[in-house]
Protein backbone atom coordinates (compact mmCIF):
# COMPACT_ATOMS: atom_id res chain seq x y z
CA UNK A 1 0.00 0.00 0.00
CA UNK A 2 3.16 2.21 0.19
CA UNK A 3 3.16 3.53 -3.76
CA UNK A 4 -0.39 5.07 -2.85
CA UNK A 5 0.33 8.46 -3.10
CA UNK A 6 3.09 7.70 -5.63
CA UNK A 7 0.13 6.08 -8.03
CA UNK A 8 -1.92 9.26 -7.24
CA UNK A 9 0.85 11.71 -8.31
CA UNK A 10 1.33 9.45 -11.41
CA UNK A 11 -2.15 9.30 -12.30
CA UNK A 12 -2.68 13.01 -11.59
CA UNK A 13 -0.13 13.72 -14.26
CA UNK A 14 -1.51 11.97 -16.96
CA UNK A 15 -5.24 13.37 -15.98
CA UNK A 16 -4.29 17.30 -15.94
CA UNK A 17 -2.65 16.32 -19.28
CA UNK A 18 -5.78 14.27 -20.70
CA UNK A 19 -7.95 17.43 -19.30
CA UNK A 20 -5.90 20.17 -21.02
CA UNK A 21 -5.04 18.02 -24.51
CA UNK A 22 -7.19 19.95 -26.53
CA UNK A 23 -6.58 23.32 -24.87
CA UNK A 24 -4.34 26.00 -25.70
CA UNK A 25 -2.29 25.19 -22.35
CA UNK A 26 -1.34 21.84 -23.71
CA UNK A 27 1.60 23.21 -25.22
CA UNK A 28 2.95 25.00 -22.26
CA UNK A 29 2.32 22.18 -19.72
CA UNK A 30 2.82 19.17 -22.09
CA UNK A 31 6.72 18.78 -21.04
CA UNK A 32 6.34 18.92 -17.49
CA UNK A 33 3.15 16.88 -16.84
CA UNK A 34 4.82 14.00 -18.68
CA UNK A 35 8.12 14.43 -16.71
CA UNK A 36 5.78 14.60 -13.18
CA UNK A 37 4.17 11.60 -14.76
CA UNK A 38 7.31 9.88 -14.96
CA UNK A 39 9.00 11.17 -11.51
CA UNK A 40 6.66 9.26 -8.99
CA UNK A 41 7.60 6.12 -11.08
CA UNK A 42 11.34 6.65 -10.96
CA UNK A 43 11.43 7.89 -7.32
CA UNK A 44 9.43 4.39 -6.76
CA UNK A 45 12.17 2.35 -8.35
CA UNK A 46 15.21 4.26 -6.34
CA UNK A 47 13.04 3.97 -2.89
CA UNK A 48 11.38 1.00 -3.10
CA UNK A 49 14.87 -1.22 -2.93
CA UNK A 50 16.41 1.47 0.06
CA UNK A 51 13.71 2.31 2.44
CA UNK A 52 11.40 0.77 4.48
CA UNK A 53 7.92 0.84 3.07
CA UNK A 54 7.20 3.20 5.71
CA UNK A 55 9.86 5.56 4.54
CA UNK A 56 8.46 5.26 1.34
CA UNK A 57 5.03 6.12 2.71
CA UNK A 58 6.29 9.20 3.92
CA UNK A 59 8.83 10.12 0.54
CA UNK A 60 5.68 9.38 -1.51
CA UNK A 61 3.17 11.06 0.65
CA UNK A 62 6.23 14.60 0.78
CA UNK A 63 6.56 14.16 -3.17
CA UNK A 64 2.60 14.66 -3.58
CA UNK A 65 1.64 17.69 -0.89
CA UNK A 66 5.04 19.51 -3.29
CA UNK A 67 3.24 18.21 -6.47
CA UNK A 68 -0.40 19.27 -5.41
CA UNK A 69 1.31 22.73 -3.80
CA UNK A 70 2.84 23.56 -6.96
CA UNK A 71 0.25 22.37 -9.19
CA UNK A 72 -2.27 24.93 -6.68
CA UNK A 73 0.18 28.01 -7.48
CA UNK A 74 -0.51 27.91 -11.30
CA UNK A 75 -3.19 29.91 -12.67
CA UNK A 76 -3.41 27.42 -15.53
CA UNK A 77 -5.09 25.08 -13.08
CA UNK A 78 -7.40 26.95 -11.04
CA UNK A 79 -10.31 24.75 -12.36
CA UNK A 80 -8.83 21.58 -10.67
CA UNK A 81 -8.57 23.05 -7.64
CA UNK A 82 -11.00 20.51 -6.46
CA UNK A 83 -9.34 17.71 -7.62
CA UNK A 84 -6.32 18.93 -5.87
CA UNK A 85 -7.67 19.18 -2.65
CA UNK A 86 -8.94 15.82 -3.17
CA UNK A 87 -6.05 14.49 -2.63
CA UNK A 88 -4.68 15.74 0.85
CA UNK A 89 -6.44 13.17 2.80
CA UNK A 90 -4.37 10.64 1.02
CA UNK A 91 -1.39 12.94 1.75
CA UNK A 92 -2.04 13.13 5.64
CA UNK A 93 -2.83 9.26 5.69
CA UNK A 94 0.06 8.47 4.36
CA UNK A 95 2.70 10.71 5.96
CA UNK A 96 0.67 9.86 9.11
CA UNK A 97 1.21 6.06 8.51
CA UNK A 98 4.49 6.10 7.52
CA UNK A 99 5.77 8.39 10.53
CA UNK A 100 3.93 6.05 12.63
CA UNK A 101 5.26 3.46 11.20
CA UNK A 102 8.84 4.32 11.62
CA UNK A 103 8.37 5.47 14.94
CA UNK A 104 5.81 3.02 16.91
CA UNK A 105 6.55 0.14 15.24
CA UNK A 106 4.62 -2.01 17.60
CA UNK A 107 1.73 0.31 17.51
CA UNK A 108 1.76 0.08 13.90
CA UNK A 109 2.23 -3.52 13.70
CA UNK A 110 -1.11 -3.74 16.07
CA UNK A 111 -3.09 -1.32 13.72
CA UNK A 112 -2.31 -2.25 10.34
CA UNK A 113 -5.05 -2.56 9.46
CA UNK A 114 -6.91 0.51 10.29
CA UNK A 115 -4.02 2.25 8.94
CA UNK A 116 -4.23 0.69 5.58
CA UNK A 117 -7.69 1.06 5.62
CA UNK A 118 -7.51 4.59 6.17
CA UNK A 119 -4.66 4.87 2.62
CA UNK A 120 -7.41 2.93 0.95
CA UNK A 121 -10.57 4.92 1.78
CA UNK A 122 -7.67 8.30 1.25
CA UNK A 123 -7.00 7.23 -2.05
CA UNK A 124 -10.89 6.23 -3.07
CA UNK A 125 -11.72 9.43 -2.38
CA UNK A 126 -9.50 11.20 -4.94
CA UNK A 127 -11.88 8.94 -7.39
CA UNK A 128 -15.16 9.79 -5.68
CA UNK A 129 -13.96 13.48 -5.60
CA UNK A 130 -13.53 13.08 -9.39
CA UNK A 131 -16.44 11.22 -10.52
CA UNK A 132 -18.41 13.60 -8.58
CA UNK A 133 -16.35 16.76 -10.16
CA UNK A 134 -16.34 15.21 -13.56
CA UNK A 135 -20.40 15.18 -13.32
CA UNK A 136 -20.40 18.84 -11.97
CA UNK A 137 -17.70 19.95 -14.48
CA UNK A 138 -20.10 18.39 -17.02
CA UNK A 139 -23.05 20.30 -15.14
CA UNK A 140 -21.25 23.32 -15.55
CA UNK A 141 -20.39 23.36 -18.69
CA UNK A 142 -23.58 22.65 -19.72
CA UNK A 143 -24.66 25.72 -17.54
CA UNK A 144 -22.02 27.53 -19.22
CA UNK A 145 -23.09 26.33 -22.46
CA UNK A 146 -26.74 27.51 -21.91
CA UNK A 147 -25.88 31.27 -20.43
CA UNK A 148 -23.84 31.44 -23.80
CA UNK A 149 -27.22 30.61 -25.26
CA UNK A 150 -29.27 32.85 -23.40
CA UNK A 151 -26.69 35.42 -23.55
CA UNK A 152 -26.39 35.19 -27.42
CA UNK A 153 -30.05 35.62 -27.61
CA UNK A 154 -30.21 38.44 -24.95
CA UNK A 155 -27.68 40.33 -27.03
CA UNK A 156 -29.87 39.43 -30.46
CA UNK A 157 -33.35 40.40 -28.79
CA UNK A 158 -31.25 43.46 -27.00
CA UNK A 159 -30.65 44.91 -31.03
CA UNK A 160 -33.68 44.04 -32.37
CA UNK A 161 -35.44 46.21 -29.75
CA UNK A 162 -32.64 49.29 -29.84
CA UNK A 163 -33.55 48.97 -33.78
CA UNK A 164 -37.46 48.97 -32.95
CA UNK A 165 -36.31 51.72 -30.16
CA UNK A 166 -34.72 53.77 -32.89
CA UNK A 167 -37.17 52.82 -35.68
CA UNK A 168 -40.36 54.29 -33.33
CA UNK A 169 -38.37 57.39 -32.97
CA UNK A 170 -37.95 58.12 -36.21
CA UNK A 171 -42.19 57.09 -36.74
CA UNK A 172 -43.17 59.47 -33.98
CA UNK A 173 -41.01 62.39 -35.71
CA UNK A 174 -42.42 61.45 -39.56
CA UNK A 175 -46.10 61.02 -37.12
CA UNK A 176 -45.30 64.78 -35.43
CA UNK A 177 -44.39 66.77 -38.62
CA UNK A 178 -47.72 64.86 -40.09
CA UNK A 179 -49.88 66.19 -37.71
CA UNK A 180 -48.56 69.51 -38.28
CA UNK A 181 -49.39 69.03 -41.69
CA UNK A 182 -52.76 67.68 -40.99
CA UNK A 183 -53.47 71.05 -39.06
CA UNK A 184 -52.65 72.49 -41.71
CA UNK A 185 -54.97 70.82 -43.95
CA UNK A 186 -57.62 71.05 -41.52
CA UNK A 187 -57.24 74.89 -41.74
CA UNK A 188 -57.33 75.06 -45.35
CA UNK A 189 -60.13 72.21 -45.84
CA UNK A 190 -62.44 75.03 -43.33
CA UNK A 191 -60.92 77.63 -45.39
CA UNK A 192 -62.37 75.76 -48.32
CA UNK A 193 -65.71 75.39 -47.03
CA UNK A 194 -65.58 79.07 -46.34
CA UNK A 195 -64.71 80.45 -49.52
CA UNK A 196 -68.28 80.35 -50.81
CA UNK A 197 -69.57 81.60 -47.93
CA UNK A 198 -67.04 84.35 -47.80
CA UNK A 199 -67.87 84.62 -51.62
CA UNK A 200 -71.27 85.67 -50.52
CA UNK A 201 -70.37 87.60 -47.46
CA UNK A 202 -68.15 89.76 -49.31
CA UNK A 203 -70.59 90.06 -52.28
CA UNK A 204 -73.28 91.61 -50.61
CA UNK A 205 -71.50 94.30 -49.05
CA UNK A 206 -69.79 95.09 -52.53
CA UNK A 207 -73.30 95.37 -54.41
CA UNK A 208 -73.65 97.98 -52.04
CA UNK A 209 -71.09 99.90 -52.10
CA UNK A 210 -71.38 99.88 -56.05
CA UNK A 211 -75.33 100.36 -55.39
CA UNK A 212 -74.94 103.53 -53.44
CA UNK A 213 -71.94 105.12 -55.11
CA UNK A 214 -74.05 104.80 -58.40
CA UNK A 215 -77.26 106.33 -56.66
CA UNK A 216 -75.43 108.55 -55.18
CA UNK A 217 -74.24 110.01 -58.01
CA UNK A 218 -77.71 110.33 -59.83
CA UNK A 219 -78.91 112.09 -56.23
CA UNK A 220 -75.78 114.62 -56.75
CA UNK A 221 -77.03 115.15 -60.47
CA UNK A 222 -80.90 115.61 -59.40
CA UNK A 223 -79.67 117.87 -56.21
CA UNK A 224 -77.97 120.10 -58.96
CA UNK A 225 -81.05 120.06 -61.19
CA UNK A 226 -82.92 121.02 -57.57
CA UNK A 227 -80.60 123.93 -56.85
CA UNK A 228 -80.78 125.18 -60.35
CA UNK A 229 -84.56 125.48 -59.76
CA UNK A 230 -84.06 127.17 -56.52
CA UNK A 231 -86.01 124.21 -54.60
CA UNK A 232 -82.91 124.37 -51.54
CA UNK A 233 -85.59 122.33 -49.44
CA UNK A 234 -85.76 119.68 -51.95
CA UNK A 235 -81.90 120.25 -52.30
CA UNK A 236 -81.51 119.90 -49.15
CA UNK A 237 -83.00 116.44 -48.43
CA UNK A 238 -81.07 114.53 -51.09
CA UNK A 239 -77.75 116.29 -49.36
CA UNK A 240 -78.86 114.20 -46.54
CA UNK A 241 -79.83 111.49 -48.36
CA UNK A 242 -76.15 111.60 -50.05
CA UNK A 243 -74.52 111.89 -46.59
CA UNK A 244 -76.96 109.00 -45.61
CA UNK A 245 -75.27 107.05 -48.83
CA UNK A 246 -72.11 107.60 -48.09
CA UNK A 247 -72.38 106.65 -44.31
CA UNK A 248 -73.35 103.06 -46.19
CA UNK A 249 -70.53 102.97 -48.05
CA UNK A 250 -68.02 103.39 -45.37
CA UNK A 251 -69.96 100.73 -43.39
CA UNK A 252 -70.15 97.89 -46.33
CA UNK A 253 -66.67 98.93 -46.94
CA UNK A 254 -65.91 98.19 -43.23
CA UNK A 255 -67.82 95.04 -43.28
CA UNK A 256 -65.75 93.41 -46.44
CA UNK A 257 -62.65 94.75 -45.20
CA UNK A 258 -63.65 92.63 -41.63
CA UNK A 259 -64.37 89.39 -44.09
CA UNK A 260 -61.39 89.47 -45.55
CA UNK A 261 -59.20 90.34 -43.28
CA UNK A 262 -60.85 87.28 -40.85
CA UNK A 263 -60.50 85.11 -43.94
CA UNK A 264 -56.64 85.28 -43.63
CA UNK A 265 -56.59 85.07 -40.20
CA UNK A 266 -57.81 82.19 -40.25
CA UNK A 267 -55.21 80.83 -42.91
CA UNK A 268 -52.54 82.05 -41.31
CA UNK A 269 -50.94 79.69 -39.20
CA UNK A 270 -52.07 80.72 -35.12
CA UNK A 271 -49.63 83.49 -33.43
CA UNK A 272 -50.56 81.98 -29.94
CA UNK A 273 -51.21 85.45 -28.78
CA UNK A 274 -53.91 85.95 -26.29
CA UNK A 275 -55.72 89.38 -27.25
CA UNK A 276 -58.60 90.99 -25.86
CA UNK A 277 -61.39 89.97 -28.02
CA UNK A 278 -65.10 90.38 -28.47
CA UNK A 279 -66.41 86.73 -28.64
CA UNK A 280 -70.06 88.06 -29.89
CA UNK A 281 -68.22 89.78 -32.69
CA UNK A 282 -66.13 86.38 -33.52
CA UNK A 283 -69.35 83.83 -33.19
CA UNK A 284 -71.77 86.65 -35.34
CA UNK A 285 -69.10 86.34 -38.09
CA UNK A 286 -68.49 82.77 -38.98
CA UNK A 287 -72.31 81.76 -37.64
CA UNK A 288 -72.93 83.72 -40.91
CA UNK A 289 -70.06 82.38 -42.84
CA UNK A 290 -70.49 78.64 -41.71
CA UNK A 291 -74.05 79.44 -43.28
CA UNK A 292 -73.25 80.51 -46.22
CA UNK A 293 -70.76 77.70 -46.68
CA UNK A 294 -72.59 75.38 -46.96
CA UNK A 295 -75.97 77.22 -48.44
CA UNK A 296 -73.77 77.63 -51.62
CA UNK A 297 -72.52 73.65 -51.96
CA UNK A 298 -76.29 72.88 -51.63
CA UNK A 299 -78.90 75.15 -52.40
CA UNK A 300 -81.90 73.45 -51.39
CA UNK A 301 -80.54 73.76 -47.59
CA UNK A 302 -81.57 76.15 -45.37
CA UNK A 303 -81.74 76.63 -41.74
CA UNK A 304 -83.50 78.88 -39.08
CA UNK A 305 -80.05 81.24 -37.96
CA UNK A 306 -80.82 82.52 -33.94
CA UNK A 307 -78.34 84.44 -32.36
CA UNK A 308 -78.99 84.74 -28.56
CA UNK A 309 -75.37 86.97 -27.87
CA UNK A 310 -75.17 88.93 -24.65
CA UNK A 311 -74.29 92.56 -25.03
CA UNK A 312 -72.85 92.76 -21.71
CA UNK A 313 -70.04 90.45 -22.35
CA UNK A 314 -66.53 92.07 -21.90
CA UNK A 315 -63.79 91.71 -24.11
CA UNK A 316 -61.86 88.26 -22.95
CA UNK A 317 -58.41 86.89 -23.21
CA UNK A 318 -58.15 84.49 -26.19
CA UNK A 319 -56.28 83.28 -29.49
CA UNK A 320 -59.02 85.01 -31.84
CA UNK A 321 -58.64 82.62 -34.58
CA UNK A 322 -58.14 79.53 -33.11
CA UNK A 323 -61.91 80.30 -30.91
CA UNK A 324 -62.92 81.37 -34.28
CA UNK A 325 -61.93 78.08 -35.68
CA UNK A 326 -63.18 76.35 -32.87
CA UNK A 327 -66.69 78.12 -33.68
CA UNK A 328 -66.98 77.47 -37.19
CA UNK A 329 -65.99 73.93 -36.86
CA UNK A 330 -68.97 73.67 -34.35
CA UNK A 331 -71.78 75.77 -36.91
CA UNK A 332 -69.77 73.28 -39.47
CA UNK A 333 -71.35 70.48 -37.92
CA UNK A 334 -74.64 71.48 -36.54
CA UNK A 335 -75.72 73.12 -39.61
CA UNK A 336 -74.62 69.34 -41.19
CA UNK A 337 -76.71 67.80 -38.95
CA UNK A 338 -79.93 69.95 -39.20
CA UNK A 339 -79.02 69.21 -43.38
CA UNK A 340 -79.12 65.06 -42.55
CA UNK A 341 -82.35 65.40 -40.56
CA UNK A 342 -83.75 67.49 -43.02
CA UNK A 343 -83.20 65.19 -45.63
CA UNK A 344 -83.81 62.18 -44.06
CA UNK A 345 -86.97 63.60 -42.58
CA UNK A 346 -87.82 66.09 -44.76
CA UNK A 347 -91.33 67.96 -45.16
CA UNK A 348 -92.27 69.68 -42.27
CA UNK A 349 -88.75 70.07 -40.42
CA UNK A 350 -87.82 73.18 -39.48
CA UNK A 351 -83.80 73.18 -39.14
CA UNK A 352 -83.03 76.00 -36.69
CA UNK A 353 -79.15 76.76 -35.20
CA UNK A 354 -79.16 78.78 -32.65
CA UNK A 355 -75.17 80.47 -30.63
CA UNK A 356 -75.70 81.97 -27.50
CA UNK A 357 -73.25 83.66 -25.43
CA UNK A 358 -73.50 84.36 -21.62
CA UNK A 359 -71.19 85.38 -18.59
CA UNK A 360 -71.84 83.04 -15.68
CA UNK A 361 -70.12 83.58 -12.66
CA UNK A 362 -66.28 83.81 -13.57
CA UNK A 363 -66.53 82.34 -16.95
CA UNK A 364 -68.10 83.43 -20.53
CA UNK A 365 -70.53 80.24 -22.27
CA UNK A 366 -71.17 80.24 -25.57
CA UNK A 367 -73.77 77.15 -26.67
CA UNK A 368 -74.38 76.03 -30.33
CA UNK A 369 -77.28 74.36 -30.32
CA UNK A 370 -78.85 72.71 -33.55
CA UNK A 371 -82.34 70.58 -33.92
CA UNK A 372 -80.72 68.13 -36.25
CA UNK A 373 -80.09 64.49 -36.06
CA UNK A 374 -78.20 64.05 -32.76
CA UNK A 375 -75.22 62.13 -31.25
CA UNK A 376 -75.65 58.69 -30.94
CA UNK A 377 -74.96 57.29 -27.65
CA UNK A 378 -72.73 54.72 -29.26
CA UNK A 379 -69.96 57.50 -30.38
CA UNK A 380 -70.36 59.73 -27.62
CA UNK A 381 -67.30 59.26 -26.82
CA UNK A 382 -65.75 59.11 -29.50
CA UNK A 383 -66.53 61.63 -31.71
CA UNK A 384 -63.18 63.87 -29.89
CA UNK A 385 -60.92 61.50 -30.86
CA UNK A 386 -58.73 62.41 -33.84
CA UNK A 387 -59.42 61.36 -37.29
CA UNK A 388 -62.82 60.19 -36.08
CA UNK A 389 -65.70 61.30 -38.28
CA UNK A 390 -69.15 59.92 -39.65
CA UNK A 391 -69.05 62.06 -42.75
CA UNK A 392 -68.10 59.59 -45.88
CA UNK A 393 -65.01 59.69 -47.00
CA UNK A 394 -63.19 63.21 -48.28
CA UNK A 395 -65.80 65.25 -46.80
CA UNK A 396 -64.33 65.27 -43.04
CA UNK A 397 -61.10 65.27 -42.03
CA UNK A 398 -62.45 63.72 -38.50
CA UNK A 399 -59.87 66.98 -36.79
CA UNK A 400 -62.31 69.30 -36.12
CA UNK A 401 -63.47 67.93 -33.15
CA UNK A 402 -60.04 66.76 -31.74
CA UNK A 403 -58.55 70.44 -32.77
CA UNK A 404 -61.41 72.26 -31.05
CA UNK A 405 -60.81 70.23 -27.98
CA UNK A 406 -56.88 71.33 -28.36
CA UNK A 407 -57.74 74.97 -28.44
CA UNK A 408 -60.58 74.84 -25.98
CA UNK A 409 -59.44 72.68 -23.43
CA UNK A 410 -55.53 72.90 -23.60
CA UNK A 411 -54.73 76.13 -25.01
CA UNK A 412 -57.56 78.12 -23.09
CA UNK A 413 -58.31 76.20 -19.89
CA UNK A 414 -61.79 75.85 -20.81
CA UNK A 415 -64.22 73.16 -21.20
CA UNK A 416 -66.43 71.34 -23.97
CA UNK A 417 -69.67 69.76 -22.87
CA UNK A 418 -71.92 68.25 -25.12
CA UNK A 419 -75.51 67.65 -24.60
CA UNK A 420 -77.33 65.40 -27.03
CA UNK A 421 -80.19 63.26 -27.73
CA UNK A 422 -80.21 61.15 -31.07
CA UNK A 423 -83.09 62.69 -33.12
CA UNK A 424 -83.57 65.25 -31.24
CA UNK A 425 -80.32 67.81 -31.63
CA UNK A 426 -77.37 68.34 -30.08
CA UNK A 427 -75.54 71.54 -28.00
CA UNK A 428 -72.46 72.11 -27.50
CA UNK A 429 -71.22 74.30 -24.35
CA UNK A 430 -68.21 75.77 -24.42
CA UNK A 431 -67.02 77.59 -21.43
CA UNK A 432 -64.29 80.24 -21.19
CA UNK A 433 -62.96 81.51 -17.98
CA UNK A 434 -63.46 85.30 -18.18
CA UNK A 435 -59.96 86.11 -16.93
CA UNK B 1 -98.41 100.59 -58.49
CA UNK B 2 -97.18 98.90 -54.40
CA UNK B 3 -93.80 96.67 -54.83
CA UNK B 4 -93.32 94.49 -52.00
CA UNK B 5 -89.42 94.43 -51.03
CA UNK B 6 -88.51 91.04 -48.91
CA UNK B 7 -84.82 90.90 -48.28
CA UNK B 8 -83.33 90.50 -45.07
CA UNK B 9 -80.49 93.03 -45.43
CA UNK B 10 -82.01 96.35 -43.93
CA UNK B 11 -80.19 98.36 -46.27
CA UNK B 12 -81.87 97.62 -49.64
CA UNK B 13 -84.69 99.88 -48.54
CA UNK B 14 -83.35 103.46 -48.68
CA UNK B 15 -81.50 101.84 -52.31
CA UNK B 16 -84.57 101.49 -53.93
CA UNK B 17 -86.51 104.11 -52.25
CA UNK B 18 -83.13 106.51 -53.66
CA UNK B 19 -83.09 104.20 -56.97
CA UNK B 20 -86.37 104.83 -57.61
CA UNK B 21 -86.64 108.65 -56.60
CA UNK B 22 -88.51 110.32 -59.40
CA UNK B 23 -90.85 107.38 -59.78
CA UNK B 24 -92.17 107.87 -56.02
CA UNK B 25 -92.14 111.40 -56.24
CA UNK B 26 -94.35 111.06 -59.09
CA UNK B 27 -96.09 108.13 -57.73
CA UNK B 28 -95.83 106.01 -60.13
CA UNK B 29 -94.78 103.40 -57.50
CA UNK B 30 -95.25 102.66 -54.24
CA UNK B 31 -92.99 100.67 -52.07
CA UNK B 32 -93.22 98.76 -49.02
CA UNK B 33 -90.44 96.36 -47.08
CA UNK B 34 -90.25 93.02 -45.58
CA UNK B 35 -87.13 91.66 -43.90
CA UNK B 36 -87.83 87.59 -44.05
CA UNK B 37 -90.59 85.14 -45.68
CA UNK B 38 -92.38 85.28 -42.49
CA UNK B 39 -92.93 88.78 -42.26
CA UNK B 40 -93.73 89.02 -46.08
CA UNK B 41 -96.70 86.54 -46.00
CA UNK B 42 -98.52 88.69 -42.56
CA UNK B 43 -97.76 91.54 -44.67
CA UNK B 44 -99.70 89.82 -47.51
CA UNK B 45 -102.47 88.60 -45.11
CA UNK B 46 -103.40 92.53 -45.14
CA UNK B 47 -102.86 93.77 -48.68
CA UNK B 48 -102.25 91.09 -51.11
CA UNK B 49 -104.84 93.18 -53.01
CA UNK B 50 -103.19 96.16 -53.50
CA UNK B 51 -99.48 94.46 -53.87
CA UNK B 52 -98.87 94.53 -58.30
CA UNK B 53 -95.64 93.19 -57.63
CA UNK B 54 -93.04 91.37 -55.04
CA UNK B 55 -89.38 91.43 -55.22
CA UNK B 56 -88.00 88.52 -53.14
CA UNK B 57 -84.40 87.37 -51.87
CA UNK B 58 -83.61 84.11 -51.90
CA UNK B 59 -80.98 83.28 -49.62
CA UNK B 60 -82.68 84.82 -46.30
CA UNK B 61 -82.33 82.80 -42.72
CA UNK B 62 -85.59 80.91 -42.01
CA UNK B 63 -88.24 81.07 -44.53
CA UNK B 64 -86.30 81.04 -48.29
CA UNK B 65 -87.41 82.67 -51.39
CA UNK B 66 -88.49 79.70 -52.80
CA UNK B 67 -90.67 78.60 -50.07
CA UNK B 68 -92.15 82.46 -49.80
CA UNK B 69 -93.08 82.22 -53.60
CA UNK B 70 -94.83 78.88 -52.88
CA UNK B 71 -96.82 80.04 -49.96
CA UNK B 72 -97.74 83.20 -52.53
CA UNK B 73 -98.68 80.95 -55.02
CA UNK B 74 -100.93 78.62 -52.52
CA UNK B 75 -102.62 81.27 -50.50
CA UNK B 76 -103.66 84.12 -52.66
CA UNK B 77 -104.29 82.43 -56.00
CA UNK B 78 -107.59 84.79 -56.60
CA UNK B 79 -106.65 86.69 -59.81
CA UNK B 80 -104.90 88.59 -61.03
CA UNK B 81 -102.05 86.85 -58.68
CA UNK B 82 -98.82 89.19 -57.57
CA UNK B 83 -95.89 89.11 -60.07
CA UNK B 84 -93.26 87.34 -58.38
CA UNK B 85 -89.07 88.48 -59.56
CA UNK B 86 -86.75 86.23 -57.15
CA UNK B 87 -83.83 87.98 -56.83
CA UNK B 88 -80.39 86.09 -55.75
CA UNK B 89 -76.43 86.37 -55.25
CA UNK B 90 -76.33 82.89 -57.02
CA UNK B 91 -77.50 83.25 -60.48
CA UNK B 92 -77.38 79.71 -61.47
CA UNK B 93 -79.06 77.40 -63.87
CA UNK B 94 -80.31 74.99 -60.92
CA UNK B 95 -81.41 78.30 -59.03
CA UNK B 96 -83.49 79.75 -62.29
CA UNK B 97 -85.11 76.31 -62.94
CA UNK B 98 -86.21 75.82 -59.16
CA UNK B 99 -87.79 79.59 -58.77
CA UNK B 100 -89.59 78.93 -62.49
CA UNK B 101 -90.91 75.43 -61.45
CA UNK B 102 -91.96 77.28 -58.43
CA UNK B 103 -94.06 80.14 -60.10
CA UNK B 104 -91.67 82.42 -60.29
CA UNK B 105 -92.77 85.54 -63.16
CA UNK B 106 -88.74 86.66 -63.67
CA UNK B 107 -85.30 86.18 -62.20
CA UNK B 108 -82.94 88.79 -61.55
CA UNK B 109 -79.36 87.96 -60.09
CA UNK B 110 -77.55 90.72 -57.93
CA UNK B 111 -75.91 92.94 -58.03
CA UNK B 112 -79.12 94.26 -59.35
CA UNK B 113 -78.91 96.19 -62.36
CA UNK B 114 -81.94 98.94 -61.45
CA UNK B 115 -82.23 100.49 -65.06
CA UNK B 116 -83.02 96.61 -66.59
CA UNK B 117 -85.42 96.59 -63.43
CA UNK B 118 -87.45 99.91 -64.51
CA UNK B 119 -87.69 98.70 -68.11
CA UNK B 120 -88.99 95.47 -66.85
CA UNK B 121 -91.49 97.72 -64.73
CA UNK B 122 -93.02 99.40 -67.98
CA UNK B 123 -94.19 96.14 -69.43
CA UNK B 124 -96.48 95.62 -66.84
Amino acid sequence: MHFFSFLAAFLLALRISRAIKFTALHQKWRMILRISAGVPILLFIIFNERLSDDGVLIVAGIYLLLFIEYLKKQEDFKSFTVLLNAHYPLVAAGIISGIVGVTFDSFYEKWESFFVCAQLAAFSWIFLRLSTSKKQQQELRRINERKDELEAMVAARTAEITQQKNELQETVKELQATQAQLIQQEKLASLGELTAGIAHEIQNPLNFVNNFSEVSMELIEEMEEEMAKGDMEEANAIAADIKQNLEKIRHHGKRADGIVKGMLQHSRASSNIKEPTNLNTIADEYFRLAYHGLRAKDKSFNAELVANLDPNLPLINIVPQDVGRVLLNMFTNAFYAVHQKQKTVGGDFKPRVEVSTKVIGKEVEVIVRDNGSGIPDAIKDKIMQPFFTTKPAGEGTGLGLSLSYDIIVKAHKGHINIESKEGEGTAFIITLPLS
Amino acid sequence: MKILVVDDEADVQPLFLQRFRKEIRSHEVEFDFAQSGEEALNYLKEKHQEVVLILSDINMPGMSGIELLTHIREDFPTPPPPVVMMITAYGDAENYKQAMDKGADDFLTKPLDFNLLKEKLKTL
